[in-house]
């Protein structure tokens, strides 16, 4: 097999139009996860069963179900009840409130793990629930679980091509289109490939800096 | 010393109601028990204004348990707790809050928050609980730093004091709430033993300028011997003697309270 580098300069406005899409996917599903995973983990501490087990229910029902199944129910079936929204944004979507059954996780265990004594000490200057958890609780949970919630930023990074079955173009559909229409499928897939380590690379780096940051 | 930052809710009529001399706790019948363990067996005890009365006796004994109640991190199965003439157990939750105001603690660990500055430490609570202006927080909290002499960490974190000197900013930390009564937990055990003295010496400054209650678990027996007015020795969740502690160090009534007191002296 010859590498023919014409196909790499082809591709690559495809390339660009993909690769827009994917980070598009990735940034807000990712806020969407981190959002979300908290108001989960936050709900599963109302000390009501009225609230905790139906969360409970829907977010062990869509950690354990496969991704793929909920792109399709959700750009298949809503529309039949009258929720119609764009390919792009029926994926984002998806994909936040999937990794959010993970992220609630993660925040759980970040929450658990601020010393009991932090809740004392705002227990004895008398401050307001809602205080103790935005000034005290939660900047500390949040410090701690900034490494575990960049791990799923770069799993949710790699579940992005899935979109594809719901028609979004991503960069794996960028690719997959081009070579259909040239017969070329080397150098696209290895383009889109480098390109994802390329991503990956970045995002742990951002990460790292982050983390340090945070580390005052 | 400034005298106006010190707490003394006493001679500032405009923040508290007139206080009398008279009694400023009083537990009745108080049961406390984890599981099968009975910590507190029917507890009765009172406090008046201004006193420092420091509970000793062995590790398990219910002293630190009565602090905990008192600053309702724990809730006790029988009896009533009342605090200046209000009710803090049984109550509810909006009495809690309102009563509690009252209260300040400092714990053994410390508990500072350490996601905030040492002056962000001290201003929070006056600031948000309180209703003071961040200048007047900010005012006050600079006051304490300087009588626990810290004036200068204003802006470290907690992480970068010692010990010694994060007791010291958890002290400033309960104080800046101005509470009549302040809860002292075994606040020295935590430490290094060359870092014990400057936050006993802190402790004394303000137990003898100030008119502020306290309630202290300790087992520096030098410390509670300084600043006691009364002595209470506690055995299996009860008061087994009590008085000055001229007579509990050098005159005990009962043996246990002998052996109990040659055993950590």
């Amino acid at each position: 097999m010859k590498w023919d580098w014409s196909a790499v300069s082809g591709f690559l406005p495809h390339l660009w139009d993909g690769l827009l899409v994917t980070l598009q996917i990735l940034a807000l599903g990712s806020l969407i996860s981190f959002a979300l995973g908290l108001v989960w983990a936050l709900l599963m501490r109302v000390p009501s069963r009225w609230v905790t087990w139906p969360v409970g229910v829907v977010t062990e029902f869509v950690r354990n179900t496969p991704l793929l199944v909920q792109l399709f129910f959700l750009f298949y079936v809503l529309p039949e009840w009258g929720l119609t929204f764009s390919a792009l944004t029926t994926g984002v979507f998806a994909i936040g409130l999937h990794y959010s059954t993970y992220t609630m996780q993660v925040y759980r265990a970040g929450i658990e793990a601020v010393p009991v004594g932090q809740w004392e000490a705002a227990t004895a200057l008398n401050l307001p629930l809602r205080r103790t958890w935005t000034a005290v609780i939660l900047p500390q949970a949040v410090r701690r679980v900034v490494p575990a919630l960049g791990n799923y930023v770069i799993s949710m990074l790699k579940d992005t091509p899935m979109v594809m079955a719901i028609t979004v173009l991503e960069m794996l559909g960028q690719a997959r289109l081009y070579s259909q229409e040239h017969f070329q499928f080397t150098e696209p897939l290895t383009v889109i490939g480098v390109a994802f380590i390329v991503i990956s690379y970045l995002a742990s780096l951002a990460l790292r800096a982050l983390e340090r940051r945070l580390a005052h | 010393m400034p005298t106006d930052t010190l707490p003394n809710p006493g001679t500032d009529p405009e923040k508290t109601p007139a206080r009398g001399t008279g009694e400023l706790i009083r537990l009745e019948q108080v049961t406390k028990r984890f599981g099968s363990n009975t910590v507190l067996d029917h507890l009765d005890f009172s406090v008046d204004a201004g006193k420092h009365v420091t509970l000793i006796g062995p590790s398990g004994s219910g002293k630190t348990t009565i602090l905990r109640l008192l600053m309702t991190l724990l809730k006790p199965d029988e009896g009533t707790i009342t605090v200046d003439g209000q009710q803090l157990f049984p109550a509810s939750d909006k009495q809690v809050r309102e009563v509690r105001k009252k209260i300040g603690m400092v714990f053994q660990q410390f508990n500072l928050f350490p996601n905030m500055t040492v002056l962000r430490n001290i201003t929070e609570a006056p600031v948000t609980v309180l209703g003071l202006s961040k200048d007047e927080a900010v005012e006050r909290a600079k006051g304490l730093l300087d009588l626990v002499g810290l004036a200068d960490k204003c802006d470290a974190h907690p992480a970068q004091l010692s010990g010694g000197q994060q007791q010291r900013v958890a002290i400033a930390r309960a104080l800046a709430m101005r509470p009549q009564v302040l809860l002292l937990d075994e606040v020295t055990s935590a430490l290094d033993p060359e870092l014990v003295a400057g936050v006993l010496d802190v402790l004394r400054d303000i137990a003898r300028s100030t008119d502020i209650t306290m309630l202290c678990v300790t087992h520096e027996m030098n410390f509670a011997r300084d600043i006691s007015d009364r002595v209470l020795m506690f055995d299996h969740g009860r008061i087994i003697e009590s008085g000055t502690p001229e007579k509990i160090f050098s005159d005990p009534e009962l043996d246990r309270t002998r052996e109990f007191l040659s055993a950590v002296l």
